[in-house]
């Protein structure tokens, strides 16, 4: 089991001192979170790593799952893609089945000193509220910077009963009267992803593939997805190879539920068998070695996304302290300083520009990685995740602007 | 006035919930933010980027020059001399003379493109003793190299600006124990211009000079 001061040797040990320090006032505080599922997704993802690591610190936290049937889930999906700005149409029925769920886990839930709700599935628990007190909390890990106006009309009902609302960046604010933080996700520099690995393991995975280490590498791992922009990818790549010699790989999991999605993967695939040096890698979830290996392997990361929810792939690649060119869209300018610790571009030109740019001054591209990875040890890391968490945990007792503890 | 307790800080961030897409909104906002967000922004950078001397040493100057591509606005906002300034509320009224300046001699109808407004946040601070203990300067030059840049940042920047004390926290403990040049020598550093680790450096340096 990862202990929080294995990350002591990354992040320094004053720093686990700190959080320490921070765990010992929230004593005798019980701590739920609560979100729909126990596995798959980022929010299960985070937690299973984050409740243990809270726990040898002293912090009582908890973790229950609500139940919900197949009609539940579907409908909360609707309430997905709505954040996300999709138009749905919700009938006044799921809405009734929404609360009626919910309420239902209600009555079967003990509630903690601190309800942590993730996400809109369990939203509705803070009916609750007003029967049992206590301090709630929702967490929105979704990009709701333009949600559907009447799902957002629905859900607003209850978040306003919360005494703050979580959003992961700056754009997915909104205008309510209880208190918004802002806390961005993290990636665990321990994990199979992203732990170091020996030179030979990276080696044999490019061998595997049949990608040539000794020429240039530029890499995009992503889902095959409209957003992420893999046709404009290739278009970048395409341009840039009229200057520089490289290979390009376009890496990750299958389509998505975007209609687009099987589209634009022919697409891709049509171009990579025209093209001997473009690797098009359909790879399994269970593929996070692979995808850390690419990543160290590759002379440039790249992440071309149209809109982005965060883009953790790009803060995964900085921490291997990799030059990261990518698009300036969700959380990635919060990851990169543009020309500092990566690069930002808006258009498949400027893609290309700098594609030729960095493989051409591979020192300059050095110390964009070097400075990327300073920057997210420093802000992306788990254990920057939980002394959010434990800030935001400890606010909810002191409301003023600059608190002494003691 | 002999002994030296060094804090730390964290903070949390806070979404204001307001935004600016020009700079007649951006100064609109700036008059009426809370004080913590205006300090939020022309700091967060040291804090953020504490690995690179700032070139553009506050996010309204940032987004002047990046977002809306008014360099003109841009340069004057960066040129706001940080260190110069004793309280927030006149660091505020210099901001706002800027943009209204700006604002008066050209009528700037410049937009920032739909998704690069300039977003207002603000922190909440989290102040706590730490352990380190100290009762002369040997002792401090000990201790000073291992506190966390967040103790640092705490003693050099919150101290004056956040925290209303005038000066730095070293620079004052300094003056208690009768070290007067060292203090004054502190307290002129810019702390601006420098990466955190390099002001821990220099502060080594200066202090080595006088123990």
């Amino acid at each position: 089991m990862i202990r929080l001061e294995d990350y002591a040797p990354i992040v320094g040990s004053a720093t686990i001192d700190e959080l320490t320090n921070l765990a010992h006032r929230l004593q005798g505080k019980v701590i739920q979170n609560i979100n729909s599922t126990s596995v798959g997704g980022g929010v299960a993802e985070i937690l299973t790593r984050m409740i243990p690591l809270l726990k040898q610190i002293g912090v009582d936290a908890r973790w229950d799952v609500i139940k919900g049937n197949e009609k539940f889930f579907a409908v909360t999906k609707k309430f997905h893609n709505a954040l996300h700005g999709v138009p749905v149409d919700v009938t006044d029925e799921e809405y009734e089945w929404f609360l009626q769920v919910n309420r239902e886990n209600a009555e079967e839930m003990n509630f903690g000193d601190i309800v942590f709700v993730h996400d809109p599935q369990p939203i509705g628990l803070v009916e609750k509220r007003e029967a049992l007190g206590r301090n709630w909390v929702w967490r929105c890990h979704i990009d709701s910077s333009g949600p559907d106006k009447k799902v957002w009309k629905f859900l607003d009902k209850f978040i306003r009963k919360y005494d703050a609302a979580i959003f992961s960046a700056p754009a997915f604010a909104a205008k309510l009267p209880i208190r918004q933080i802002l806390i961005s996700p993290s990636i665990d520099p321990l994990a199979d992803k992203n732990r170091p690995l020996p030179e030979a393991e990276v080696r044999k995975v490019f061998t595997q593939f049949g990608i040539d280490m000794s020429r240039p590498v530029v890499t995009q791992i992503s889902r095959f997805d409209y957003l992420k922009d893999p046709l404009g990818v290739i278009k970048a790549y395409k341009m840039a190879k009229k200057y520089v010699d490289m290979q390009l790989v376009l890496a990750g999991g299958g389509a998505t539920d975007d209609p687009e999605g099987p589209i634009i993967m022919e697409q891709v695939k049509e171009e990579a068998d025209k093209d001997k040096d473009i690797f098009v890698l359909f790879l399994p979830p269970s593929s996070d070695l692979e995808i850390n290996a690419l990543q160290r392997g590759s002379t440039i990361v790249l992440q071309k996304s149209l809109r982005e929810g965060f883009g953790l792939t790009v803060a995964e690649a900085l921490w291997k302290a990799k030059p990261v060119i990518a698009g300036a869209v969700g959380g990635i300018p919060l990851q990169i300083n543009h020309k500092h610790s990566g690069i930002l571009t808006h258009s498949v030109e400027g893609t290309a520009h700098w594609i030729k740019q960095l493989i051409n001054d591979p020192e300059y591209a050095k110390k964009l990685g070097i400075n990327g990875r300073e920057h997210i040890k420093n802000n992306y890391l788990i254990t920057r995740h939980i002394k959010d968490y434990l800030l935001l945990f400890v606010s909810l007792f002191h409301g003023e602007d600059v608190v002494h503890l003691s | 006035m002999s002994e030296f307790r060094f804090y730390s800080k964290l903070d949390l961030t806070i979404l204001l919930g307001k935004k600016a897409k020009n700079a007649r909104q951006l100064l609109e906002e700036m008059k009426v933010v809370p004080d913590s967000s205006i300090y939020y922004h022309t700091h967060r950078f040291l804090h953020l980027h504490h690995y690179i001397t700032p070139q553009l040493p506050n996010d309204f100057a940032q987004w002047a020059f990046n977002s809306l591509n008014d360099d003109v606005l841009g340069e004057q906002l960066a040129s706001i001399d940080v260190v110069q300034h004793e309280t927030i509320k006149e660091l505020r009224e210099r901001f706002i003379e800027v943009v209204g300046n700006h604002l008066g001699s050209n009528g700037n109808k410049l937009e920032a493109p739909p998704g690069e407004e300039f977003y207002f946040l603000g922190c909440q601070t989290f102040v706590f003793p730490t352990e380190h203990v100290v009762n002369d300067l040997r002792e401090f030059l000990s201790v000073l190299e291992h506190v966390t840049i967040n103790s640092l940042y705490h003693h050099m920047f919150d101290a004056k600006l956040r925290l209303g004390r005038g000066e730095n926290d070293f620079s004052a403990w300094f003056r208690g124990l009768g070290k007067t040049e060292l203090a004054d020598e502190v307290k002129k550093l810019d702390p601006y211009a420098h990466t955190l680790e390099g002001l821990r450096k220099r502060i080594t340096v200066a202090v080595r000079r006088y123990d």
